[in-house]
């Protein structure tokens, strides 16, 4: 039986991921600080150094809260601020149907289940509670390790694929 | 039969004509009735035929399965196609784990060309449950976007690219439910999405556990699902509790009680297979009496022949064509 990478499950830190208002609270306040600092940033940084700072500082922070995988297009608000990326299958909508007994992963035994996780969570938020039920499109793979803010501020892909968002429009 | 491509006579009517005939029994208020045919370690067309054969006369519908456990068979689309080509109802299963979206979707075109009319949107089994664990595991879709992919195909006639189609596939679409396992309590919202993005039935993971789908359809039914969707519940036999443990240990997502165990391991070894049916045959009536369960779906693997007896005992055979 293959392992899942190992690499790519950093600790990051258990306490705050279990604390879903208090993350709520930054990813508030980030979305805002980073919308008056993005402008700043742009004209004082030479050309190509403001997505450098913005891909340096998500991996480092998000990373370390939320084992963040650098999709570059973060729903965590949606998800109970618990990263979707983490689960092996990728799924943006799930908990599969290959949950343990336990609760944990079907891939990796001794890691508990991203979206059993990130329910419990959604249901603890205050702003974003519910919106765990949204159904959440493909995932664009070619924004894999840019940065999520600068694809959220400067409107990358925010429509989805064309096929995709005729239905959503309706 | 050579090399030449004739097909076994249809025990059933011609599928190729436009409509699911699943969706007919079911629209149509029957208990259906459906069954996993186990898709062959083979080339050769006769063995899906002798198959689908065992099931053919008692089923409204058959699934192929998609490399079920992440093991490799004949693939699904074929199993299908050639099960439409001799008259059969075919489901066709797609999971996740194996293929990317311009895969899919091109397989998607190609069934509905083939004449299958019923597709069964999954997640997958992860590559590291099958025989070939180091395999590279896909997941470029989930089972929520395969499926409102599918359903953009079919209602609005264009691929996801936007591209248009000529000729749309008709599809009548499912996807699968397992009340078993975590989060027990939240899993009918997890329903409930499947079925706001397009889900028409439902087949469910095998249900051993009565008391837990009871738990869950009265949520389903608390937030009005059952009269959105035509849910279909799995079950099957299970030939010994040795089988049993296997499938506990090895299959992801199956919940078997003790209780069933138990029941297997007191039984003489040489009625264990009858007790094994005969538990299905029990739950299934159980099931039966839940509101807002529409049918059954069986999934006896590698013991296709025991289906039609287990259809038969538990009160299900009918007439066909029903409608």
């Amino acid at each position: 039986m293959t392992t899942f990478a190992e690499s790519k499950r950093m600790p990051g830190s258990e306490w705050l991921k279990d604390r879903p208002r208090l993350l709520e609270a930054v990813y508030r306040g980030s979305e805002a600080g980073l919308r008056l600092l993005y402008p700043v940033l742009r004209r004082v940084l030479p050309a190509g150094w403001t997505e450098r700072v913005f891909v340096w500082t998500e991996e480092v922070s998000k990373g370390y809260l939320f084992n963040c995988q650098m999709c570059g297009q973060c729903i965590l608000h949606s998800t109970g601020m618990t990263c979707p990326m983490n689960c092996p299958k990728n799924l943006r909508n799930g908990p599969c149907g290959g949950v343990r007994q336990n609760g944990n992963c079907e891939v990796i035994p001794d890691m508990p289940c991203v979206w059993v996780q990130a329910w419990r969570r959604d249901a603890q938020m205050e702003r974003y509670s519910g919106e765990i039920l949204l159904l959440q499109r493909p995932v664009n793979r070619a924004l894999q390790d840019s940065s999520a803010w600068l694809n959220l501020l400067e409107g990358v892909d925010a429509q989805g694929p064309p096929g995709w968002s005729a239905i959503e429009l309706e | 039969m050579g090399n030449s491509d004739r097909t076994p006579e249809a025990s059933q009517g011609d599928s190729r004509s436009g409509e699911s005939r699943l969706r007919r029994v079911l629209e149509a208020g029957q208990f259906a009735v459906t069954a996993e045919l186990s898709t062959p370690d083979s080339a050769d067309p006769q063995d899906v035929f002798a198959n689908a054969a065992k099931l053919g006369g008692v089923c409204d519908g058959i699934n192929a399965t998609d490399g079920s456990g992440a093991n490799c068979h004949m693939s699904s689309v074929a199993c299908c196609a050639l099960m439409a080509r001799a008259g059969y109802e075919p489901v066709l299963q797609i999971s996740c784990r194996d293929r990317n979206r311009i895969a899919i979707q091109g397989d998607l075109l190609g069934a509905a060309a083939l004449g299958v009319r019923n597709v069964l949107c999954l997640t997958g089994d992860d590559v590291s449950a099958g025989d070939q664990p180091e395999a590279r595991r896909v997941f470029d879709f989930d089972a929520l976007q395969l499926l409102r992919t599918a359903e953009i195909m079919r209602d609005r006639g264009v691929l996801l690219s936007g591209r248009k189609l000529t000729t749309p596939p008709a599809y009548f679409l499912g996807a699968a439910a397992n009340p078993f396992v975590p989060p027990r309590d939240l899993r009918h919202l997890r329903l409930a999405k499947k079925i706001e993005a397009g889900a028409q039935f439902i087949q469910t993971q095998y249900c051993f556990d009565v008391p837990v789908l009871e738990a869950f359809m009265r949520r389903a039914r608390d937030m009005g699902l059952h009269g959105n969707v035509h849910l279909l519940v799995g079950v099957g036999p299970l030939r010994s509790e040795r089988a049993a443990e296997f499938m506990r240990r090895r299959v992801p997502g199956v919940h078997i009680p003790d209780a069933i165990v138990e029941r297997l391991a007191k039984t003489p070894r040489k009625s264990k297979r009858e007790e094994g049916i005969r538990i299905c045959v029990e739950i299934i009536e159980q099931v039966k009496q839940i509101e807002g369960v529409r049918g059954v779906h069986i999934m006896a693997y590698r013991q296709e022949e025991t289906v039609p007896e287990i259809v038969e005992r538990a009160g299900l055979l009918r007439e066909k064509p029903t409608v």
